[in-house]
């Protein structure tokens, strides 16, 4: 009875960072076929411990860790993830690790190719053996399909969206045989929630044919809908482990946080149409590889919260990134009835636009660089702030810089151990929380967020989100949401426009009807209202 | 306790602990062989002062993003023109050193400038380039040395054009921060002024490094496209870089020659930049990251193992040319075996 034993125990897993114990005592149980679900604030040791299972090199270039490894029974040493992965475990990173130059086939089979059949091929030594490209573009479509996904498989990973890596991610792990155990790190977080639903409908699916699945996420209504177990960590220590029958969303937000959540605000809904126009886009195009914007037009005013939404690969990301001159653009942007000169991030910077990038390792971070210098260095260069002049020399305000990042980590919970740890050492949540910070020192009059919560527990989410409102009511900033998460735009956005094949299909209030959304989103939604006028 | 161990050598980096450990190994055999330590120390301190500039000029050019600067030899030559002009001007002493500096500079920040809009046009491969660029400019100036109308003889051959290979500097400043204050104990010699001379042009960088324009830099190296969405121009600050890692190198080999004795034209500053990256990465570095402190094991560890293996190898291999031979091992070893650890210490 194979099925009713654990494949996997961990084992008072106890591990140190730095003479700082992240995890301590962790047990952890998974049988054969079972979704479990592993919850945990930002930092609490969900990522370390999946790095432990997997061998990860950062792990034991720490000084490794205590307790004990279990797989079907067996005592299992893990020292790389190359072991791991002979071992049956696969992992689909919360960070990603797709080789940019190679095709998404490529990526797919790395490490796996499949040789061709013939009689010549086989007498070959094998790193001079064919590859059989023909076969493996066939499997790498088997494993996309699976996930419900429609780009091409020969098409190079560099420039792909945030939202297709994850799923290119999960298809490569999807793709290897004799795997047992599958590790989920927060893999529906960059992605919207239609997406999402495919992937939960291919988990299960995965897990029916036996494999057992980990399944990290913030969002607790996917817990409630594909989990068997919860296992809730918190600061490092095991809390429980729960069926999920016996759980509700609430009980299990408290025990991840230790205290009561309060529900989201609900933002007051107000009329903007009236206001001066902030930003107006006219004819707006940007040349984003796989969020392409096409000939866009979008009015937005000041002092509201405009919301972005869309399917991955729409255009809804492009905006944001070519407003602020990363991505080229062109077309016509007016900021307060200015034209701003495209295609120049500091220009767009000195307009008092601020941006929080979606692709947080890539273009948000220094991860070798203290979390103070993060938060002050944009508005140290563009505004002069954080400066001590002396003639035509200049040297940092070390003790403005301290104080001013003190009081960011304080403002937005940032947990870390200083100001001085460098960013590469924080969970993700936290590290997107500097990225907010940084943004925010610059004092913008208008803010450009993409994607905010990506990746941030609960408490953590409403903090940005309270955050977001308060900077809207209190200072009057212009803020530009562009989110996955249509719940999210809908409970703090005045407007919510929805991008489809790179134009606004339409835009909408937060308490329009699901069914307006929904056909939105699909870009049915201006076909089916010009069949119903004739 | 293995742990603690595990983590202090991934700390301090196992090719350091290689590099010290060798060091050690030889002084014990020069003990052994009863040279005299305090000697071998006096002349690694001078080593470290005379190389420590040029190893300082790899600091910019790995924090800008262009990674190790083997193009040094640019910045060399710029030196030796400024080295040759204070001598036409017939200037001695510290006049002499400063006039040789302040001349170089500006020749330096125009080779610097061109050589930095080079390098943008080649990024991924800078340090290919970087090596050819200075061994193409070496070869060029070889030709330059020869119609340069400097007159004076201390420089010029008296029949024939062109100048000569190697120009003395006794009449002119020789030693003269070596000796600027130079503290005795007993066989022990201290070189003060080149010490210091050193320490200040570190202290410079490490202020330019705090500054606006060295923290944009930094960033630049760093993550280039955090840097642009930071609303900074990469190129721009990637040509600052490579100006500044020039001027050192105009500088560094200013203070060498002073040291030396000796201007060395036409081939000799060709491999000079292969032993100032193998200082800085033998000091910790990598080819993106590299502080001050870098610069000072780095040159000290560098140089003393060359120093103390070239009386040991006498002393093994009576026969002359062996122990010549196994200098060159040596050094070139050393080299190579930094080369290697290019990745560094994480
Ligand atoms: N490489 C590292 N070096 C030092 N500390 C680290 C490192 N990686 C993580 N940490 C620390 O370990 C703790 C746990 O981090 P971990 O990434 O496991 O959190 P997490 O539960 O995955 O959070 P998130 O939901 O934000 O991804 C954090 O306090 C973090 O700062
Ligand atoms: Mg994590």
């Amino acid at each position: 009875m194979k099925s009713q034993q654990y494949v996997l125990k961990m084992n008072n897993i106890s591990k140190e960072y730095y003479g700082t114990r992240v995890l301590n005592n962790i047990n952890l149980e998974i049988k054969a076929g079972e979704i479990h679900a592993l919850l945990g604030e930002n930092g609490a040791g969900k990522s370390t411990l999946m790095n432990i299972l997997f061998g990860m090199s950062v792990i034991h270039s720490t000084g490794g860790f205590q307790g004990e490894i279990e797989l079907e029974g067996n005592k299992v040493d893990i020292h790389s993830p190359l072991q791991a992965m002979n071992l049956g475990i696969g992992m689909v990173h919360q960070e990603f690790m797709l080789i940019p130059g190679y095709t998404i086939t490529e990526n797919i089979k790395l490490n796996r190719e499949l040789i061709k059949k013939d009689f010549m091929n086989r007498l070959m030594p094998a790193p001079l053996k064919q590859i059989d490209f023909d076969e493996m573009n066939k499997e790498a479509r088997k494993a996309l399909d699976t996930l419900d996904i429609g780009i091409e498989e020969w098409v190079k990973v560099a420039g792909l969206p945030v939202g297709y890596m994850q799923f290119i991610e999960i298809a490569r792990e999807i793709d290897k045989q004799n795997i047992k155990v599958l590790v989920f790190d927060e893999p529906t977080a960059v992605l919207t929630e239609s997406e999402a639903e495919n992937l939960l409908k291919a988990m299960k699916k995965i897990a029916s044919t036996g494999i057992a699945i980990i399944f990290i996420t913030h969002r607790l209504d996917e817990v409630m809908e594909v989990a068997d177990n919860i296992t809730i960590l918190r600061d490092g220590q095991f809390i429980t482990r729960k069926n999920k029958a016996d759980t509700n969303v609430f009980e299990m937000a408290e025990l991840m946080v230790g205290r009561q959540i309060e529900s989201m605000v609900q933002h007051d809904v107000k009329d903007y149409d009236n206001q001066p126009v902030s930003i107006s886009l006219k004819g707006f195009n940007v040349a984003m590889p796989g969020e392409e914007v096409r000939n866009l037009n979008l009015d937005i005013y000041q002092g509201e919260i405009l919301g972005i939404g869309g399917l991955a690969g729409q255009g809804k990301i492009g905006i944001a990134n070519g407003i602020m001159g990363l991505y080229p653009a062109w077309g016509e942007v007016l900021i307060n009835g200015q034209p701003l000169t495209l295609n120049n991030p500091k220009e767009s910077i000195k307009r008092n636009l601020a941006f929080v990038s979606e692709d947080r390792r890539g273009v948000g971070l220094l991860l070798d660089t203290s979390i103070e210098m993060n938060i002050a260095i944009t508005a140290m260069q563009n505004k002069d702030k954080f400066i001590k002049k002396y003639g035509l020399f200049s040297q940092k305000n070390h003790s403005e810089i301290r104080k001013h990042a003190l009081e960011m980590i304080q403002k937005l919970d940032i947990r870390c151990i200083g100001p001085e740890q460098i960013t590469r050492r924080l969970s993700g949540g936290n590290q997107q929380k500097v990225c907010i910070a940084r943004a925010l020192t610059l004092d913008p009059m208008i803010l450009l967020v993409s994607e905010p919560t990506r990746g941030i527990d609960i408490g953590a989410k409403k903090l940005v989100l309270d955050t977001l409102i308060k900077l809207n009511k209190e200072l009057g900033i212009t803020i530009i949401i562009t989110s996955s998460e249509l719940a999210e735009l809908r409970s703090i956005c005045h407007r919510i426009a929805i991008v489809s094949e790179g134009k606004i299909e339409g835009i909408l209030k937060p308490d329009d009807s699901d069914t307006d959304y929904g056909l939105m989103m699909s870009g049915e939604y201006n076909k089916l209202k010009s069949k119903e006028v004739i | 306790m293995r742990n603690k161990l595990h983590v202090f050598i991934k700390q301090f980096g196992l090719p350091r602990i290689i590099i010290v450990s060798f060091l050690l190994s030889l002084c014990v055999l020069a003990i052994i062989y009863n040279l005299s330590i305090a000697g071998l120390l006096s002349d690694t301190l001078v080593r470290t002062g005379m190389h420590g500039v040029l190893v300082l000029a790899m600091v910019p050019g790995i924090l800008c993003g262009i990674g190790l600067n083997f193009g040094l030899p640019l910045g060399i030559l710029c030196g030796l023109i400024g080295g040759l002009i204070s001598i036409e001007l017939d200037l001695v002493g510290f006049t002499a050193l400063f006039t040789a500096i302040l001349v170089s500079i500006p020749i330096a920040v125009v080779v610097g400038w061109g050589y930095g809009i080079l390098l943008n046009k080649v990024k991924g491969s800078e340090m290919m380039v970087a090596t050819y660029a200075g061994f193409s400019a070496v070869s060029l100036m070889s030709i330059g040395w020869m119609i340069l109308p400097f007159k004076s003889d201390e420089i010029a051959w008296i029949i024939g054009g062109g100048l000569r290979t190697t120009i003395t500097l006794t009449e002119r400043y020789d030693k003269i921060l070596n000796n600027f204050a130079a503290i005795n104990i007993g066989n022990l010699t201290i070189p003060t002024g080149l010490l210091l001379f050193l320490i200040t042009m570190n202290f410079i960088v490490w202020i330019i490094l705090r500054s606006k324009a060295g923290i944009a830099m930094k960033a630049v190296g760093d993550n280039p496209r955090f840097a642009t969405a930071s609303g900074l121009n990469v190129n721009k600050y990637r040509i600052f870089g490579a100006i500044l890692s020039t001027v050192l190198g105009a500088i560094g080999i200013i203070v060498y020659s002073q040291s030396f004795g000796f201007i060395q034209l036409y081939q000799a500053p060709m491999f000079m930049g292969f032993s100032a990256v193998a200082a800085i990465l033998i000091g910790g570095a990598t080819v993106k990251k590299a502080s001050i402190s870098h610069v000072f094991i780095g040159t000290f560890l560098f140089q003393g193992l060359l120093v103390v293996a070239l009386p040991v190898a006498n002393k093994m291999l009576t026969e002359g040319s062996l122990a010549e031979i196994t200098r060159i091992i040596v050094s070139n070893g050393i080299i190579l075996y930094a080369l290697t650890q290019v990745g560094g210490g994480e």
